[in-house]
């Protein structure tokens, strides 16, 4: 690289008009040190791709390469046969998408995404905020004890967690169904009646992430000024017209940032169900993901999982872009 | 449940394998998996389950309550069976069952398809062999279990104590293997422990048939280590070691020689094990088994909660599982063009 350079200071006039005061004071200390001055627009490239390559070659190996593979298994019908003996892989071509968009099973499972995402994302965010919004409230106080309290679900293993829900959906033993019932409401079989299997999933997902959203929405509160507040206040606005008028305009970009976050997630749905019902009742609560691991991992048919994956990426990309679109216009 | 057993067969071509489980109706078939001849070099993949512990399935149950029916012991017919589960019915409440069979466990429809005769699958694995009678007696007796009542059609993920149902008298039978009976001897209070014994599975005329689950040896062509491993299979296999293993993890021992020992001779609850490993059918050598075996009790479930009639739950099965053998069909017919 050395040997490439011009010589010290040749080329610094044309950088900078004169050197700074703190490279004379380098240069004279390190005399071997060059003149930043004497790189040229070339040299600060070459230098760029340097220290940018350790991560692309990251990226291109531990995301790009596997992305292609994937994309070049979707064409393919690697198996469980093709695990033992890869020659009898054959080549498809779209057959793994076609059969895809002819199966009830995937469709369902689709169907199911969609509701954990469209109705369990919104939610979320809701309870988020309205959590946040308490937490940033003048008259509340323990704040940072609550804050741990409603950030504790997001923190503990999901694992742990589904089993005391399973306890606590339990039809005869179940705390829900025991609450109910002094409602005079009839028990109900929360993760055994495939109408309510994914509601009850949606009710711990929620429980589960809303502190996560909350933080980083209580984060937001606090960056909007006081000074807009009170002067809202003195035009005569109200909580609920501050609310609309103030807050939520200015809460704009975190809230993009978590309905994206959040949307990402849930279209990624896999633990809960597989923890909790493993898919069932009649596939009422199997998700992409869930099918694609079974169909991948369980079942081996790599090809067919692989084309699952594309189809739940461009869906996410689709639902990604409207909601910056939504965004935008809005903003 | 050995989840994993066929796909790691599968990995790397097998051609030795040591078949040491004693009774010869247990013994594994062997079953020739079809390999692209081209880049095979005439090295054949062949695919062995010889089970280091047979876990055949079986019936704890409530003795008191079978008792109380007016039972000395466990009905051997699946006709005594349904009376007795008639009888212990009438003596429950409404949301107590004869029985815990949960919807999404196959070796239960597959038993007793099994029993009553069917193959499972058709030409040498090629096709499903849903629709055919064998296959519908067996799933029939397996619907009649929730269509009666004598089982709430739950799925095993909303049991959260087994052990404590049985103690509250919930429930009287569950089916599972013998690595149940130490849980049951931890678990159950003392009260309910004198009340619980095994029994074999009952069958359409005596004694039925049961299934051989659990882990198997096997020995790879590409294994470097040949020699070495077929010394651990063999050492495996002693029925001293054998006991020790059971010992230790309470996994039985399928050689008869070791059964002699006075270990299993004074354990009354081995006993039930002992007698069904003479009785113990192979499954389907495919390597597609697992996924037919849960397509199997997803099938069941949309019969049992009536989302498909019978007929049309069978004809889909056996569609289904028609689609999920192309690719063997396909090999198959690679292999021997001509025949």
């Amino acid at each position: 690289m050395s040997a490439t350079l011009p010589p010290d200071g040749a080329a610094s006039g044309e950088m900078l008009s004169e050197p700074l005061p703190g490279m004379v004071a380098i240069k004279r200390r390190f005399p071997w040190s060059r003149d930043p001055g004497a790189h040229t627009p070339s040299d600060v490239g070459k230098a760029a791709w340097l220290f940018l390559a350790p991560a692309l070659v990251l990226i291109f190996v531990f995301f790009f390469l596997p992305v292609l593979a994937s994309l070049v298994l979707s064409v393919t019908d690697f198996d469980i046969y093709a695990i033992a003996n890869p020659p009898t892989t054959r080549f498809v071509g779209m057959a793994n998408y076609t059969k895809l968009f002819h199966s009830p099973e995937f469709w369902q499972a689709l169907r199911n995404t969609f509701y954990f995402a469209l109705v369990g994302g919104p939610l979320t965010i809701a309870v988020s905020l309205g959590t946040a919004l308490l937490l940033n409230a003048k008259l509340v106080r323990f704040k940072s004890f609550f804050r741990t309290i409603y950030f504790t679900p997001f923190v503990t293993t999901l694992v742990a967690v589904s089993i005391v829900w399973r306890y606590l959906y339990h039809t005869r033993y179940g705390v829900l169904n025991y609450g109910l019932a002094h409602l005079g409401i009839a028990p109900i079989d929360w993760l055994g009646n495939p109408h309510w299997a994914m509601p009850a999933i949606i009710l711990m997902s929620i429980w589960k992430n809303f502190g996560y959203n909350m933080l980083i929405f209580i984060a937001g509160l606090q960056a909007i000024p006081q000074d807009l507040y009170d002067a809202a206040e003195i035009d005569g606005a109200g909580p609920v017209r501050r609310f609309f008028a103030v807050t939520l305009p200015l809460l704009g970009p975190t809230l993009l940032f978590v309905s994206v976050i959040t949307m990402i997630g849930y279209f990624q749905l896999f633990s809960e169900p597989y923890v909790m019902t493993q898919g069932g009742p009649l596939r009422a609560t199997t998700s992409v993901v869930l099918m694609m691991y079974e169909e991948g991992f369980r079942w081996w048919r790599m090809g067919y999982a692989a084309a699952i994956a594309f189809v739940l990426f461009v869906v996410i990309l689709i639902a990604t872009l409207i909601q910056f679109r939504l965004q935008k216009e809005h903003a | 449940m050995g989840k994993m057993s066929l796909t790691q067969h599968l990995i790397g071509s097998l051609v030795v394998a040591f078949a040491f489980l004693a009774p010869a109706s247990a013994r594994a078939q062997d079953h020739r998996l079809p390999t692209n001849g081209s880049n095979g070099g005439g090295m054949d993949t062949h695919l062995f389950r010889p089970a280091v512990d047979s876990k055949g399935f079986f019936s704890v149950n409530g003795s008191d309550i079978l008792a109380k029916a007016g039972y000395k012991e466990f009905p051997k017919t699946w006709a005594d069976w349904t009376t007795a589960m008639k009888k212990i019915k009438s003596q429950m409440s409404p949301r107590q069952f004869p029985i815990l069979m949960p919807t999404n466990e196959w070796p239960q429809p597959v038993m007793f398809a099994l029993e009553a005769g069917s193959p499972i699958l058709r030409d040498d694995g090629r096709y499903g062999a849903f629709e055919q009678p064998a296959f519908r007696k067996g799933f029939d007796f397996y619907l009649g279990f929730y269509r009666q009542g004598f089982a709430s059609p739950v799925s095993s993920s909303q049991v959260s104590n087994l052990f404590q149902e049985f103690e509250r008298g919930n429930i009287a039978m569950y089916i599972s293997g013998p690595w149940y009976i130490g849980e049951f001897k931890n678990r159950l209070d003392s009260a309910t422990q004198k009340k619980w014994m095994t029994a074999a599975m009952p069958g359409i005329n005596g004694p039925g048939v049961s299934l051989a689950l659990g882990s198997s040896l096997s020995l790879f062509a590409a294994s470097q280590h040949k020699k070495e491993a077929w010394l651990l299979m063999e050492y495996m296999s002693r029925p001293a070691i054998q006991l020790q293993f059971y010992v230790l993890t309470g996994d039985l021992p399928p050689r008869k020689a070791a059964w002699q020992d006075t270990t299993f001779a004074n354990n009354k609850y081995t006993r039930a094990f002992r007698d069904q490993l003479e009785r113990v059918v192979p499954l389907p050598q495919v390597p597609e088994w697992e996924e037919i075996a849960t397509t199997i009790y997803e099938h069941g479930e949309q019969a049992i909660r009536k989302a498909k009639t019978v007929d049309q739950t069978l004809a889909s099965l056996d569609q289904d599982v028609n689609a999920m053998l192309e690719k063997r069909r396909y090999l198959l017919a690679q292999e021997k063009p001509k025949t």
